[in-house]
């Protein structure tokens, strides 16, 4: 059967994606700009094209709950939120991992309040770095709708049982309409088969799930979470090798453009990694030998791959879209810093912050940034970051 | 729990900290955190279970005779049942040792 490449709007093409992997349990609260994922899937299921149970839930607390409760059963689970609703949601969502119970989140990335704004960067989902899941960033319509089934296909593997976060940036791809090119539901059967789940909440088999430990216990309940999440980075190799065989379509955790003989890279993460190849392909036109390192696996975070990207180079500018306030700098920066610190040759790392709350960050700025960024590392001036574009 | 906590490794743990055994809490006797144990005076004892009801613990029973006691492998001494008494035949003693 020949692929269908339609024109659709990235939201409902996530949507879509939920419905051909034949999802059981969804529930969510609409959230900007989150709502047109879900707004499609209860019309999905209202329609009788998705036999899911919807559970339109009061609150994301709610939400997060109820998803750990059908996981908990062996249900294939998804929900979506952004910004205050994932703040509303930490709760539960530190707990999802813990319990090791795999649910798919489309995490429509928005800025925190603060003044209140609803546009995108990555304040979110750095609020939740350290809650255990396993996030991926996409840079694009074809990848967001390619790692809903990555996420279901690595997040219900029975070595690895986390949680997903496919982190979208908000407006920026969750708004707009891209040629996506869709798959059969014969290959994503294929590629995500029907979810058995070892052990489940069964009444015929009785167990407790998300009980008290003890001081004596705490610390390796702890162990085995870091373990999990730290292993599951064989699955999610395994995970886009099947996709590329099946697909075509071939994804990396920490991927590259023009970077091989740059003296410098750029390094990004989400959406803004394409602006980033266009600014380097004017500068490599004027003469500099620049690339780009992009990050699509945050966590578990693939050291080895990112080695083998920025090994040698002169310099790394990261850009971060989120600030760790008192810190010395966003939150990109602070693990490229810790990776590459004592690395043989390791090389000088300028962070700057932009695109905050959906402030453009066009290819000109793209360009000020990485040659400003080659400035300062040339001149030893790398300590904490710069805030692009700040009116002072 | 086959073995104390103490000896638990973190491979040893079921995914997702599940307790196979569930009622496993059972075996933790919380009653060594009582510093005051409820003494009833069965005489003044009505039956009406007011003290069952508002136990927050369930750690109360009924005899066969149907007055009621607090269970104390597990009764903290919190004094709830002494209080919401009506007949006020629950006394709240000092725990020796």
């Amino acid at each position: 059967m020949a692929k269908e490449r339609r024109g659709i709007e990235i939201s409902l093409a996530i949507a879509e994606a939920v419905g051909q992997a034949d999802c059981d349990v969804i529930a969510a609260y609409p959230i900007t700009p989150q709502t047109h994922i879900v707004e499609h899937l209860s019309e999905m299921v209202a329609d009788g094209h998705l036999d899911a149970e919807f559970v339109p839930v009061e609150s994301e607390h709610s939400a997060m709950s109820v998803c750990c409760g059908a996981a908990a059963v062996g249900a294939r689970t998804f929900t979506s939120t952004s910004s205050q609703g994932l703040a509303l949601m930490a709760e539960i969502f530190f707990i999802a991992s813990a319990m090791r119970l795999p649910v798919v989140m489309a995490l429509a990335n928005r800025s925190l309040s603060a003044p209140l704004s609803i546009w995108n960067d990555h304040t979110d989902t750095m609020m939740v770095r350290d809650g255990g899941w396993i996030h991926v960033f996409v840079e694009n319509g074809q990848e967001a709708y390619d790692h809903v089934f990555w996420a279901f296909r690595v997040a219900e593997d029975p070595a690895v049982r986390l949680p997903v976060a496919i982190n979208i940036d908000g407006f920026i791809l969750t708004h707009v309409i891209e040629p996506i090119e869709f798959e059969d539901n014969e290959l994503i059967k294929r590629y995500i088969p029907e979810y058995r789940m070892e052990k489940p909440l069964h009444p015929d088999n009785p167990v407790s799930m998300g009980c008290f430990a003890m001081p004596e216990m705490y610390t390796e309940a702890q162990m085995a979470r870091e373990k999990a999440l730290v292993g599951s980075y064989a699955t999610c190799i395994k995970g886009w090798e099947e996709w590329a065989a099946l697909t075509g379509r071939r994804y990396h955790p920490i991927e590259t453009y023009r970077a091989e003989d740059a003296e410098y890279c750029i390094v990004t993460m989400g959406s803004l990694g394409e602006t980033a190849m266009a600014a380097v392909d004017e500068l490599r036109e004027e003469g500099e030998k620049v690339g780009v390192i992009k990050i699509r696996l945050w966590r578990p975070f693939p050291f080895e791959d990112f080695y083998r990207a920025a090994d040698g180079k002169d310099a790394l500018v990261v850009l971060d879209r989120a600030i760790s306030f008192g810190g010395p700098g966003g939150p990109v920066a602070l693990e490229v810093r810790s990776a590459m610190y004592r690395r043989p040759h390791a090389p000088v790392v300028v962070n700057y912050v932009a695109g905050l709350a959906s402030r453009d960050v066009r290819v000109e700025d793209f360009k000020a940034i990485i040659l400003g960024g080659k400035a300062k590392a040339a001149a030893g001036d790398t300590a904490g970051f710069t805030l692009y574009g700040v009116r002072e | 729990m086959a073995k104390p906590m103490e000896e638990i490794r973190w491979q040893d743990l079921e995914i997702g900290a599940v307790v196979s055994e569930p009622g496993c809490s059972r075996e933790y006797k919380t009653g060594s955190w009582r510093s005051m144990r409820p003494v009833v005076d069965k005489d003044q004892c009505i039956r009406c279970g007011v003290c069952w009801l508002y136990c927050p613990d369930a750690a109360i029973d009924r005899s066969e005779e149907g007055h009621f006691q607090a269970d104390l492998d597990y009764c903290k001494g919190c004094g709830i049942c002494a209080r919401e008494c009506p007949v006020g035949c629950i006394t709240m003693v000092i725990e020796e040792g």
